[in-house]
């Protein structure tokens, strides 16, 4: 038979088996929901067959891995190569304890360092600010000067462990501390591997950590592409991310449409101020969620390399195979663990680790289970770290590459995730951009109505939650759980002082000066950055000038 | 109560994920209350002023960064200041189980943890407000 | 607690009072009318600004800037920010305090956030007696900001003695409002977010139309601004005081004053009289067993509205 009689027969062959057994049983068994959803709210099919991806073309649509359109990995063997770095966000309170935390971290197996800043940090304070005040080391590791940072990387080999860095808006700044720490340590620049964040549009979006307006912004941005393709070119500048999107509310599809809008603007961006798109584009990497729905995430991850591909591709004309790759980060699912009987998370967590990892991402974190209390104990993180290493060496999973490839219901659904997001990226098209888009409130907007669904949805009982709105136990009692001790803040404002008598102020002044006069102009920033953090200025300080020069940022909020 | 219930919801500090707080917000107004949201990044001073200026029953504060035990007890000290005593003042966010007494001492008359049902904080604020 | 001396302390500027004022005459509290009548000589000094536009044309940023600018003035102000409320739940979101944080902490500003709750021209009934009430408070000027959507923003003329429309270049707001009428309605336009293209292009529109509707003796102005870059505000300012400037020297003040007065005693009187109407009609259980007459073609709208009338003829 050829092809299209064979398909003609299933068709029927389906039809028979849908209206003759399914129907029959349905009389007497009825399914236990009318409608079934992904957790992002999509229709889920009984069954999928061949006739779900009756016009799929291996080579055109999946491809192989290493080779676009890249649809089943970024890299020709994937874990059989080497596995995903397993890289656990951490950092709180002063960096003498964060410090410790990542030597024990990397002793227990880590392969790299994922560094959390405190809120002040974040936003450009000093720990002595009056915004600062209750907030020093609560979410992170308060960073105010080069020399915190020194403490933070003492005796971490900075040639041999990459770093990422969860900072944005201050990112130029927290850059150039790290660059000038592995100089102190012997290391140049050039030989320095790692990321940082600095993705401002979903901080606008999602995230609230910004400072300056969008335009000001983006120049710190694209200043940082520029001056590492020279200087740092190991560094990845940019880790695009739709985890936060998702955090707060988004569905899937909405996860990875935002996510590449933002790409796309910072894409535009960077040729606007001159950059070559194969410059900076194999520098640019992405962070999504792994959340619960185990199948649907699998395929997200699949739809978002593939579009990307083709965005890089056929929208930017990228002619080097690396700015074509989307190559990803993931955290899981922080907003999906339960305060009530929190050890039910080691399993949602392990269930999120497979999707990521079938789902192909270079790197992980696993939250812990005390996630919805507190910041993770040394006993929480070391189980999240442990989920990582059984699925790497225990599940088989990571034989070969892109095992999922294939099925009937996952090749559909990645088609279906890429053609949903196609449609939001052409609409932000056509409000002028993903920058646009925010001013106006449209992503935001979508993405309110879809957390607000899915609460609703908890509360009608129609997704199910274990624990809270059903298995519900009686709770009891208190567990251990990690508390940042309220007296780092009083550490760090006297390290502060003592800070600024012991520099050279003169000295400190003068960059400063400098920094601001060059921030009116048009040129690139982070040498100037370099020099102040060299002198010991604090980011209190470098960023209080660019405050003064660029104005923050005024929030839309559209309920 | 013939008039709809007006309930400030304010998310001090430097804490930017207001996923809850919109949420919430948005419950409440579906359930007929006046809702003012004054976005991300208020300090103690300025959500006080809001409450006194908009004169509202309830002030619902969310914090997920740890800084609830130092800015609650300020907000609440600084209304007690202004003489404001016939206010509901509520917290939420990610707040371990062991803070809560302390916080409901200090004047916070419920903490609504991660996993709370709308419908929860609708009926408590119905139930408890001051003024009717 | 409060509401001993209330009168008192409002008048001495207190916060809490003024605050609480507002919500009592919002909810319809005896008392609370009782003050204002007692006072209501000591009000006109406020002078009233009532903004208007489409939903994100910056009129909360804008009323932020124009603020601050009096503010350098020394001059007090109070706003209030309408935004409309759910016609399902009777609740209502109100956000504009959002772009007006910088204010908040500042003791010679005043910002009361309402909902529309149920009136339909863009601003609350409850907007006139706070309007009272920030006047009584020593408010110099008072901006009243309101969701405007079309031709709804017609009410914000019988509340303000200056109307300020705001539109953005290119959104159609230009078409839209020819077409709606509400050209005729405002005395200061200003072109937001004029770094956009097409600013120009806006103006000219409205000019054009300007020219069509000329009034004899004032020509209302247009003026380009960014309220977010904080671009020609000052000069915004300037229009805004020119023209009530042009209203006291023409007396014309007085006139709309007594205009939009007359508006709310017809409004206070109409509201009144249904009332009094629909209570009897409801006491006597009639409007039911009326309407399902009417339903069944038994009884005709008119006659229906006969008996209930005549309710009130009987007493």
């Amino acid at each position: 038979m050829s092809d299209k009689k064979k398909l003609d027969h299933l068709s029927s062959s389906f039809e028979d088996w849908e209206d003759n057994k399914v129907e029959k049983l349905l009389d007497k068994f009825p399914e236990r929901k009318k409608v079934f959803s992904t957790g992002s709210d999509k229709e889920v099919k009984r069954l999928y067959t061949p006739l779900n991806i009756e016009n799929m073309d291996y080579e055109e649509d999946l491809g192989f891995p290493g080779e676009y359109p890249y649809t089943r990995g970024v890299q020709p063997t994937m874990y059989r190569g080497r596995f995903w770095t397993m890289r656990q966000y951490a950092g709180f309170a002063t960096a003498e304890e964060s410090n410790k935390r990542y030597k024990y971290l990397l002793d227990q197996g880590q392969t790299g360092l994922s560094v959390a800043f405190d809120l002040p940090t974040q936003i450009g304070y000093d720990s002595d600010h009056s915004l600062s005040e209750g907030e020093v080391g609560k979410v992170g590791v308060a960073i105010d000067s080069l020399r915190d940072m020194e403490v933070l990387f003492d005796g971490i080999p900075m040639d041999k462990v990459s770093t990422s860095m969860t900072i944005n808006a201050p990112a130029s700044v927290l850059l150039a501390m790290y660059i000038v720490v592995a100089e102190k340590q012997g290391v140049a620049a050039n030989k320095l591997r790692g990321t940082i964040q600095n993705d401002i549009l979903k901080e606008y979006i999602a995230r609230g950590t910004y400072i300056f307006p969008p335009e000001e912004s983006m120049r710190l941005i694209t200043n940082i592409f520029e001056y590492c393709s020279k200087e740092v070119p190991q560094w990845n500048t940019i880790s695009i991310s739709g985890y936060h999107i998702r955090e707060a509310g988004s569905t899937a599809a909405q996860e990875v449409a935002f996510t590449l809008a933002d790409g796309i603007a910072y894409v535009e961006a960077a040729i606007k101020a001159g950059l070559d798109v194969d410059d900076f584009g194999p520098r640019l990497s992405f962070f999504f969620n792994a959340h619960n729905d185990l199948l649907e995430e699998i395929s997200k991850y699949r739809a978002a390399r593939r579009l990307w591909a083709k965005i890089m591709k056929e929208r930017f004309h990228a002619k080097k195979e690396k700015s074509m790759q989307l190559k990803f980060h993931t955290q899981t699912a922080g907003s999906t663990l339960t305060a009530q009987q929190p050890d039910n998370n080691i399993v949602r967590v392990a269930i999120q680790t497979l999707a990521a990892v079938l789902g192909g991402t270079q790197s992980l974190h696993t939250n812990s289970r005390d996630e919805a209390l507190a910041l993770p104990t040394e006993d929480s993180v070391k189980i999240a770290l442990r989920t990582q290493q059984i699925v790497a060496y225990e599940s088989g999973v990571t034989q070969t590459i892109d095992p999922l490839a294939g099925s009937y219901y996952i090749e559909s659904l990645t088609n279906s995730i890429e053609e949903e997001a196609m449609d939001y990226i052409k609409k932000i098209d056509n409000l002028g951009g993903a920058t646009k888009a925010i001013e106006k409130g449209f992503i935001q907007k979508e993405i309110q109505n879809s957390a607000y669904k899915y609460q609703m949805q908890i509360e009608s009982l129609e997704q199910i939650v274990v624990g809270v709105n059903k298995f519900q136990v009686k709770e009891t009692g208190s567990r251990e759980l990690l508390r940042v001790d309220p007296h780092v803040e009083i550490l760090q404002r006297k390290k502060l002082q003592k800070l600024r008598e012991n520099r050279d102020n003169e000295a400190v002044n003068k960059a400063l000066e400098i920094l601001k006069a060059k921030a009116e102009t048009d040129e690139n920033l982070m040498p100037y950055i370099v020099d102040a953090v060299r002198e010991y200025a604090t980011l209190g300080e470098i960023c209080g000038e660019l405050r003064e020069v660029f104005g923050e940022y005024e929030q839309t909020v559209i309920l | 109560m013939d008039r709809p219930i007006r309930v400030l919801v304010a998310k001090p500090g430097l804490d930017g994920h207001d996923r809850g707080a919109k949420v919430i917000a948005r419950s409440l107004r579906d359930a007929g209350m006046e809702v003012i949201y004054t976005g991300l990044r208020q300090t103690p001073e300025q959500i006080v002023a809001a409450s006194i200026q908009e004169d509202v029953d309830v002030v619902a504060m969310s914090i997920l960064s740890g800084a609830h035990n130092h800015l609650f007890p300020k907000v609440v000290r600084l209304l007690k200041e202004e003489g404001v005593d016939d206010v509901l003042i509520l917290g939420g966010g990610v707040i371990p189980e062991e803070d809560i007494p302390g916080l409901l001492e200090a004047g916070i008359k419920a903490i609504f943890t991660p996993g709370t049902p709308t419908t929860e904080v609708i009926e408590f604020i119905k139930a408890n407000i001051i003024r009717k | 607690m409060l509401d001993l001396d209330i009168e008192k302390r409002l008048l001495e500027s207190d916060k809490r009072a003024c605050a609480r004022l507002i919500s009592m005459l919002e909810n319809n509290d005896e008392k609370a009318i009782d003050i204002i009548k007692h006072l209501f000589y000591k009000t006109g000094n406020a002078y009233v600004i009532g903004i208007t536009g489409s939903p994100g044309s910056g009129k909360s940023t804008l009323t932020d800037r124009l603020t601050k600018a009096l503010r350098k003035q020394d001059k007090k102000v109070g706003i209030i920010a309408v935004d409309p409320t759910s016609p399902f739940s009777g609740g209502a979101i109100l956000g504009d305090r959002i772009r007006m944080n910088d204010l908040a902490l500042d003791k010679d500003v005043f910002i009361r956030s309402m909902g529309t709750r149920g009136f339909l021209g863009g601003i609350s009934k409850a907007t006139w007696g706070a309007v009272k009430v920030l006047d009584l408070y020593g408010c110099d000027y008072i901006f009243i900001e309101t969701v405007g959507v079309g031709q709804s923003e017609i009410d914000i003329v019988k509340m303000a003695d200056t109307v300020l429309m705001v539109m953005i270049p290119n959104m159609g707001d230009d078409i839209q409002a020819i077409k709606a009428g509400i050209m005729e309605i405002a005395d200061v336009f200003a072109i937001n977010k004029s770094d956009l293209d097409g600013a120009d292009k806006t103006q000219v529109e409205i000019e054009m139309n300007l020219d069509l509707n000329e009034k004899e003796d004032y020509r209302p102005p247009v003026v380009q601004v960014s309220a977010l870059k904080n671009d020609s505000i000052d000069l915004l300012l300037e229009k805004l005081e020119l023209h009530k400037k042009f209203l006291i020297d023409t007396d014309k003040l007085h006139e709309i004053r007594r205009r939009n007065l007359r508006v709310e005693i017809v409004q206070l009187v109409e509201e009144e009289l249904l009332k009094i109407i629909m209570d009897r009609a409801n006491e006597d259980d009639i409007l039911d067993e009326l309407s399902e007459r009417v339903a069944r073609r038994e009884e005709d709208p008119y006659s229906a509205k006969e008996k209930i009338i005549s309710l009130i003829k009987k007493d």
